[in-house]
């Protein structure tokens, strides 16, 4: 048992933290510490930043412009972006569909997709969830039908986070419905500008637009961008959520998360002392710390087992339920923290371009949004309801 | 021991929630929110021609009602509702400010409040007072026939609408003094008065008050100068009441739209309420609204007793609302998935109605440490 990381894990922590240090803009660090919203452009300019350095797609192989990072190297890239405010990586093309198609994909469509997703010339998107298919995802209803060398598709996708930004969008269709229904389901690459795509934006209740439906009628998609075999596509969207979930804790979230927390409780007063001098709101933040410690060294636990490059497994659904209800726990610790200034709702306040004074403290202004936009993390990727029934049937063998 | 509504109540009861029922619409919503006040007029009238507002106060001040059940009955179908029209801060909180020290002069303002047709909003929040009543450092100083007010207040929730502002500020004493507060009658026009308004999440509007040497007349002073603390603990405890019984309200329906989803909703080829995993979580959430709904009634009942009574139970109810109010809210939401994070349907909007409750009057580790002091120390 040894809890510190090796001298090389410590070298490469000490080498990304000087990265950030050197190249994250200070323009976009700022606004992830106000909570401000990210533009396109943002996340295009810093996907290139960490592109040049070969750090987008680092826990790719080396042959797909990679650098075959370890589970340990990827938690300490995460940390140490999370700690310096850094945009997250957009995960639909990198985390999400790269490792799909360098396992099983085409050598074409490897040759072609990986180096797009990496220049940013793709901006990908996923199209899992319908509206009859959630939790349930294996009911996905949305059909291709081989017509020559085309497949046409109808249906609708639903829950397309940032789907307004995407050229490109991973699709479950069904191709058949006999049988079981994972056993029809194949893995569909499509171009959103093809005739017959419809995005519409759906505003969530902290008042953006952050996902989407998207609806297909009579799309043609050509046959050569089926990823791996006809109805085999169950397999891939499992070997994706696993991958989508390597991250799933969201320690560097957390911890971050809780270190601005605390510097608004030192701020807030309370009774005309800082507000962290409350023994009540200090308990709090003493309980999810605690948690977090915990939780961070789970974590770890779970990562160390996992080979390098390879995804955990059902592990993987308590660090999801744990890291989730850790991150929603600060959120709404922080919103309690701002006090009356909770209440006011200005979301162009976090836009680009917004010259107004903040209304309180800045700090204040996206408290309440962040915490009701982060009721997402138990719902989405598998609500922590399937991770509960994971864990019962896959560890628990109930 | 009778836990059944008067005749009265009850009528009041029945006719508020067929009218908001039969009134309030998507449509509705969304017209108030776009509205400079942040709600609609038609409603409001609505709420005036029904006598709901002549509820919220005693026949001394021009009203019917005015006790802690009267302003129960009316909150809770007002949550119920998700109505966002402004009973609570021109009726209950300043409305019932003016009534308990304007004296025979508001009879006048209290009859058009009533009527409808005049609005208010209570200006106390200051940038660093957080929730404290009695934390003021607005300062009026005395002037040759009046007083001259300076300073700033934070989160006036109405002062969009609000004809009248009625303004705490220091007359004397230090910032923290509970002696020395007093309540001054200002004009939504009067020179010196900034008012920067924004929408508040949930609903209605609030807003930012920068007051620049403003000028009143000695006639704007309410009650006896400093000596305004304790009428405003009992507005803010009625207030309280108010606010609590709209959270009940709000969980009530939000626990019936939830359970309609649950049985409604198919995955896995049955309703996601034949799991029992939701069932035992809706079961929880019953629960605890039911724990809700007898603080409620333990606030209503001691509203108007002795002091220490009732501010033992506003400590002990708005705590309680504060956790039924954040579970009630969260698991609704997780229970629904995402369809509950969407601004297209009334989930979302009453869950954060419901959240913002804890937002105003003290939230819950304010009202334990208030507990903690009256009854446990």
């Amino acid at each position: 048992m040894d809890l510190t990381f090796t001298p090389a894990e410590e070298d490469f922590r000490k080498e990304v933290r000087a990265f950030l240090e050197a190249k994250l803009p200070e323009r976009l660090a700022e606004k992830g510490r106000l909570g401000r919203h990210l533009s396109k452009q943002d996340h295009e300019e810093w996907h290139a930043i960490l592109n040049e350095r070969g750090w987008l797609a680092g826990n790719w192989p080396r042959e797909y412009g990679g650098q075959g990072w370890s589970a340990v190297e990827r938690h300490i890239f995460e940390e140490e972006m999370t700690r310096a405010c850094a945009p997250r990586i957009v995960p639909f093309g990198v985390a999400m569909l790269g490792p799909v198609l360098q396992t099983f994909g085409s050598e074409e469509q490897k040759a072609y997709y990986l180096p797009r997703i990496l220049n940013g010339t793709d901006w990908w998107c996923q199209g899992y969830s319908e509206p009859g298919a959630g939790s349930d995802l294996a009911s996905v209803k949305t059909s291709a039908v081989r017509d020559g060398d085309h497949y046409v598709v109808n249906g609708q996708k639903t829950w397309t986070t940032l789907g307004q930004y995407a050229n490109m969008i991973f699709c479950l269709v069904r191709t058949n419905t006999e049988g079981k229904p994972q056993e029809g389901i194949s893995f569909l690459l499509i171009d959103m500008t093809t005739p017959g795509i419809t995005v519409r934006p759906i505003v969530l209740i902290d008042g953006q637009p952050e996902v989407n439906e998207v609806f297909f009628d009579n799309v043609r998609v050509p046959a050569a961008n089926l990823v791996g075999e006809e109805n085999k596509g169950w397999t891939y969207a499992k070997y994706l959520l696993t991958h989508e979930r390597t991250n799933i804790a969201g320690v560097g979230f957390a911890q971050a998360g809780l270190e601005h927390l605390k510097s608004i409780a030192r701020l807030e007063q309370d009774n005309g002392r800082p507000l962290i001098e409350n023994p009540h709101f200090a308990a709090r933040i003493a309980q999810v710390q605690i948690d977090l410690m915990a939780m961070a060294t789970t974590n770890l636990r779970v990562l160390s087992q996992a080979a390098s490059g390879q995804a955990p497994g059902a592990e993987s659904s308590m660090l999801k339920i744990k890291g989730t209800q850790i991150r929603q726990e600060i959120n709404a610790l922080t919103r309690v923290a701002v006090g009356p200034y909770a209440m006011p709702f200005v979301s162009e306040a976090l836009e680009d371009g917004w010259n107004g004074d903040p209304i309180g403290p800045d700090y204040a202004m996206p408290a309440t949004a962040t915490y009701f936009n982060n009721r997402k993390l138990s719902i989405y990727g598998g609500s922590n309801e399937i991770q509960r029934t994971i864990i019962s049937k896959a560890i628990l063998g109930l | 021991m009778n836990f059944e509504l008067t005749q009265e109540r009850r009528m009041m009861q029945d006719a508020l929630r067929r009218y908001l029922a039969n009134t309030i619409t998507t449509a509705t919503r969304e017209a108030a929110e776009a509205s400079p006040t942040g709600f609609s007029d038609r409603i409001w009238e609505g709420l005036a021609e029904l006598g709901v507002i002549g509820a919220l106060f005693t026949e001394d001040q021009g009203g019917y009602g005015g006790s802690g059940f009267d302003l129960a009955t009316v909150f809770e179908e007002i949550g119920r509702a998700g109505a966002v029209e402004p009973l609570l801060d021109t009726g209950v909180l300043a409305g019932g400010l003016l009534g308990a020290l304007g004296g025979d002069a508001a009879a006048q303002t209290l009859e058009a409040v009533i009527a409808g047709t005049h609005q208010l909003a209570l200006a106390h929040t200051e940038p660093a007072n957080r929730y404290a009543l009695d934390r003021v450092s607005l300062t009026a100083e005395k002037t040759a026939g009046g007083y001259c007010l300076e300073g700033r207040k934070s989160v006036v929730v109405n002062a969009s609408a609000a004809h009248d502002l009625l303004v705490t500020a220091r007359t004397s004493g230090q910032v923290s003094d509970s002696a020395g507060i007093s309540v001054f009658r200002v004009a939504a026009d009067a020179p010196g008065l900034e008012i920067r308004d924004y929408p508040l999440s949930g609903g209605g509007r609030g807003a930012e008050l920068t007051l620049t040497r403003v000028e009143v007349a000695d006639a704007a002073l309410l009650g006896v100068e400093g000596e305004a603390h304790a009428a405003l603990v009992h507005a803010h405890a009625r207030a309280t009441l108010a606010i609590c019984a709209e959270a009940l309200g709000l969980m009530d329906r939000i626990r019936v739209l939830t359970t309609d989803y649950l049985q409604t909703r198919k995955q896995f080829g049955k309703p996601i309420g034949k799991f029992q995993a939701l069932q035992h979580r809706m079961a929880d959430v019953l629960v605890e609204i039911e724990q809700a709904r007898s603080a409620v009634i333990n606030l209503a009942g001691n509203l108007d007793g002795p002091s220490a009574l009732r501010d033992l139970h506003v400590a002990a109810t708005k705590n309680l609302i504060s956790r039924v109010g954040k579970l009630v809210a969260e698991e609704s939401i997780q229970l629904h998935g995402g369809i509950g994070m969407t601004m297209e349907y009334d989930l979302g909007h009453l869950a954060k109605r419901l959240t913002m409750v804890d937002h105003r009057f003290g939230d819950g580790i304010h009202h334990l440490d208030r507990f903690i002091r009256l009854a446990v120390a």
